[in-house]
């Protein structure tokens, strides 16, 4: 951001690549092929860089309201600073907490999802789905919690595998009756409570019963909940787990 | 003597009024010991969520086997009001069906009542069977043990009587219309009454009469001892889900709210050159403590919520810590804040208006610290409860008590709410690294 600003071009949108998309091995492949489909649409865009810090929503969801804020304002002012009017982000986490809670602490921005944002520039006519890929195949997809519930989009990322041409199929609990995957409010970062069993692996297991071939995520967390509970059920070589923004460069052959 | 009956009924009207509305100042008293928050926006939405959510049952009939029994009884109640109207004039005033001038309209709402007076009796049988033969799990959870397990089956029994009641008094007077006993005008149409007036084919006029005045008094004494019923059971829902679907959260279900005395301390603190006493006035109201680790923590709207429980569980059915054995269950959650709201609020009344320290709280002695941990902030709870009610808020404000006033998270989460400190990210990665995808393939 700092480069184009010097340069005197204000961006179309900011990318929010959070800090998964930005250390999470498997994170980075779906910040890479997000900024493929971004480069062939053409969109100008800037990432914050080393500039960009936690959200601070796991903070808040842990109870730290005071490292919340001090993040959430610290990255207002950097934002601010450069005039962001637009973000995109593939974390529903930072879409959630920049969306809502920031508003409240002086940032106004419009915050997209990049599932929300991929539809945009379908409408627009500046990307093309090409199905053959996936044509036929079975995709079931995962509701984050951030996303869906907390925030409504239940459809932008469905429209998307529809262009695909690939069969939707539904998990038993979906939409608004999605089960999470174990990794929101900060559990991400702890061991779980003493239970029978762990979220990741139920949702898996409802993800196995669709008979599905393609976990279609849209969150760096629920993907890798996902991934490790495909992996404790050693169901690897009959179903991968993959981003949206993933499964559209795929079909892209970026 | 003549006017004795009508005596004793205006006494026990009166009474039981008086005892409720001792009760209901009492829950009010108990509401407002929750912090103040602003609820008087958007009116218009407000209004429209309670006629949707209350009075539409529209998220009663998401699961649609007990949403449409429910909506049965839920009509069955309302409607059967206009039948109480008409007894309470008659018992007062010593009338027989006052409202039997109204000809075909009377007929038509006699009809009404007494076929939704069956219906209810079937809902009821099979809420009856779903809890105690079906034993459905979200009605076997360890917090359903005890009272709350008696409370539900107990609002079943007292339902079924009151229909039975209603329908034994309705087929004595209709056989007693056909035998043309005075005082019991020719009126009603009685489609369900008719055919168990059969079985009364046989009394005399008086035994009809003693059985017709016993199944009155019987409905109505029941009728009141349960509207006074309703304090000590989550049956009092029939009553608060009307607020608090009103005062329930509205805008995005992700939206937390940002405490506003945390601002202007960051603000401060990012600002050298603000001036610290520029501000003193508003420091006033910075609470002494963040979070909650009592009911007194808690806004009064989430005592509210606490009160309108109905201990249904589909909050508990729906949470993916519940499912998977953890002991974390939204509804105990509102449970045991409505316990210890009781019990704090019998103590200030107890101790002339002042809380005395019983050495107790919400935190720890009713929530254990496992729970609030296993919380995923999933917002499933929130969004299956039927009358608006949000667990997840109350968690997360004890979750806020135990980090800000204790530092008590676990150790995985101080690791994680350090590296954000140190190096703006929750893994120990060096902040200057975050670009570094874009170098690689
Ligand atoms: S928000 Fe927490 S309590 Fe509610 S359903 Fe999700 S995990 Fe359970
Ligand atoms: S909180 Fe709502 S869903 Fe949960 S038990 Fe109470 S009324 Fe039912």
């Amino acid at each position: 951001m700092a480069e184009v600003t010097a340069a005197g071009i204000q961006p179309e949108v900011l990318f929010w690549v959070g800090c998964a998309g930005s250390f999470d091995d498997r994170a980075k492949k779906i910040t890479k092929a997000f900024v493929k489909i971004l480069n062939e649409a053409n969109v100008s865009f800037a990432v914050l860089g080393t500039e960009e810090s936690c959200t601070g929503d796991p903070a808040k969801r842990a109870g730290n309201e005071f490292l919340f804020q001090m993040q959430a304002m610290t990255n207002i002012e950097v934002m601010n600073s450069y005039g962001v009017k637009k973000l995109v982000t593939a974390c529903p986490h930072c879409f959630n907490t920049l969306k809502n809670e920031y508003p409240g602490l002086g940032g106004q921005y419009e915050v997209v999802h990049h599932t929300q944002f991929l539809n945009e520039l379908l409408a627009e006519g500046r990307i093309s789905v090409e199905s053959g890929k996936f044509k036929g195949k079975r995709i079931t997809y995962h509701d984050p919690c951030y996303l869906g519930r907390a925030n409504g989009v239940y459809e932008a990322p469905r429209e998307l595998i529809k262009k695909l041409d690939a069969e939707l199929v539904e998990m038993k609990n979906s939409k608004k009756r999605g089960l999470c995957c174990g990794a929101g409010g900060a559990q991400m970062f702890k061991e779980p409570e003493k239970g029978d069993k762990d979220i990741n692996i139920e949702r898996t297991e409802q993800a196995l019963e669709t008979q599905a071939e393609i976990i279609a995520a849209a969150c760096p967390f629920c993907n890798t909940m996902l991934t490790d509970g495909v992996k404790g059920k050693e169901k690897e070589s009959s179903i991968q787990v993959m981003d949206i923004a993933e499964l559209i460069a795929s079909a892209k052959d970026l | 003597m003549e006017y004795l009956p009508n005596v004793i009924f205006a006494i026990v009207l009166l009474a039981s009024i008086g005892f409720f509305t001792k009760n209901v100042g009492q829950i009010i008293r108990n509401i407002n010991l929750g912090k103040q928050i602003d609820v008087s926006d958007q009116k218009s939405t407000r209004w429209k969520n309670m006629a949707r959510i209350a009075m539409g049952q529209t998220k009663m009939v998401v699961r649609p086997i007990p949403g449409l029994l429910h909506i049965i009884v839920y009509l069955g109640f309302i409607i059967i009001n206009i039948e109480v109207l008409e007894i309470i004039i008659d018992g007062l005033f010593g009338t027989h069906r006052i409202f039997a001038p109204l000809g075909a309209l009377y007929s038509f709402l006699i009809a009404t009542f007494e076929i939704l007076a069956l219906l209810v009796i079937v809902a009821v049988i099979l809420f009856w069977l779903r809890r105690n033969i079906l034993r459905l799990k979200r009605f076997i959870k360890p917090e359903m043990k005890g009272w709350p397990k008696m409370d539900a089956n107990l609002i079943l029994y007292i339902e079924l009587a009151l229909m039975i009641f209603f329908l034994t008094m309705n087929a004595a007077d209709f056989q007693l219309q056909q035998l043309g006993a005075e005082h019991y005008t020719k009126a009603g149409v009685f489609p369900v009454s008719g055919l168990i007036a059969s079985l009364f084919s046989d009394m005399s006029i008086p035994d009809l009469i003693l059985l017709e005045r016993t199944a009155w008094w019987l409905h109505i004494l029941g009728i009141l001892m349960f509207l006074n019923y309703l304090y000590y059971s989550k049956h009092l829902h029939i009553l608060l889900a009307f607020p608090n679907t009103y005062y329930a959260k509205l805008g995005p279900k992700g939206q937390f709210k940002n405490l506003d005395s945390v601002t202007r301390e960051v603000r401060l603190m990012m600002d050298p050159s603000a001036d610290p006493y520029a501000v003193p006035a508003e420091s006033t109201d910075t609470p002494d403590k963040f979070g909650a680790s009592d009911v007194q923590d808690l806004s009064w709207v989430q005592l509210l919520n606490a009160y309108t429980c109905t201990e249904c569980g589909r909050c508990t059915s729906e949470c993916p810590a519940n499912q998977t054995g953890k002991k974390l269950s939204p509804r105990k959650i509102m449970m045991d804040t409505r316990d210890r709201l009781e019990e704090v609020g019998k103590n200030i009344k107890a101790n002339n208006g002042v809380f005395l320290d019983d050495g107790k709280q919400l935190l720890d002695t009713y929530i254990s610290r496992e729970e609030l941990w296993a919380c995923t902030s999933c917002n499933a709870c929130v969004e299956a409860c039927p009358v608006s009610i949000d667990p997840l808020s109350i968690i997360m404000d004890m979750r806020q008590f135990l980090v800000m006033e204790q530092s008590a998270a676990p150790s995985d989460l101080n690791n994680m709410m350090g590296n954000i400190e140190n190096n703006g990210a929750p893994w120990p990665f060096n902040q200057m690294d975050r670009l570094n995808w874009s170098k690689e393939n």
